[in-house]
């Protein structure tokens, strides 16, 4: 199944001006404390930690549980200097790995 | 998965008196993952907003914002900032480090609120210092965290 994930950037930032970034990424979060409709226990499957690069520097990061709604959605600030590629990562339970990369202008 | 009548009004009256799921964070569970969070270090209250409806009808998902009063800058600046519940099954929400690159100490997400709860937000400055904020928020329509 493909992986739907949305990361919104301004156009083109100014150098040193704050900006927000805005990630939403389509995962259920399964909590891992649900039953199913037959009364099993639904395994835990949620996206246990995000990760942004801007020209290969951590630049933000979140570690998450299974209290973060489903289809995580985060909105933070930076601030650059320079432009590039900002790289958004998630990192979750059962092998699960996306990367979303956006390229960021600043002028 | 088909399903005569029988087997249907069976299901339907036995799923109320399956037991509900045991975890439940508890306030002391709360005060626990936050001592992890602090360190040990003395937790203040103060320089962190919360914003979040006080009455909320959904509690699948809930609007949260964070902002801690800190300049951000090298010498200056949030490096961790985390959120807890009391009575979610588990204590912890979502950690986030910062750094300068933020330019301002801002996260906003959506959380799962089992319950009407507290809701705890710490900030660990760059000098170690920890700094608290709390609201209670009441939930009409609880999240299906549990079933």
């Amino acid at each position: 199944m493909a992986v739907r994930a949305l990361v919104q950037v301004p156009k083109a930032v100014r150098r040193g001006e704050v900006f927000e970034v805005r990630t939403t990424l389509a995962h259920p979060m399964e909590t891992g404390y649900r039953r199913d409709s037959g009364g099993r226990m639904l395994p835990r499957d949620i996206v246990r930690t995000l990760e942004v690069r801007l020209a290969g520097e951590r630049v933000f990061a979140a570690d998450l549980h299974p209290a973060i709604a489903a289809n995580p959605f985060f909105a933070f600030t930076l601030v650059a200097n320079a432009g590039g590629p900002l790289e958004i990562r998630w990192v979750g339970d059962n092998g699960f790995v996306h990367t979303e990369t956006v390229t960021l202008v600043v002028t | 998965m088909t399903m005569d009548r029988r087997q249907a009004v069976l299901a339907v009256t036995v799923l109320p008196l399956l037991p509900a799921a045991p975890a439940r964070a508890t306030p002391e569970a709360m005060a626990a993952a936050m001592q992890a969070f602090s360190g040990g270090a003395p937790v203040r209250d103060g320089r962190i907003t919360i914003e979040v409806a006080e009455l909320v009808e959904n509690g699948n998902t809930v609007p949260v914002a964070l902002r801690v009063d800190s300049p951000m800058t090298a010498t200056d600046h949030v490096q961790r900032l985390a959120l807890f519940t009391e009575r979610n099954p588990q204590p912890e929400v979502a950690v986030f480090h910062l750094s300068p690159a933020a330019g301002r100490a801002q996260v906003a997400t959506r959380m799962r609120l089992a319950t009407s709860q507290r809701v705890v937000a710490l900030a660990r400055m760059n000098d170690g210092s920890v700094w608290r904020r709390q609201v209670d928020v009441i939930v009409t329509l609880a999240a299906c965290v549990e079933s």
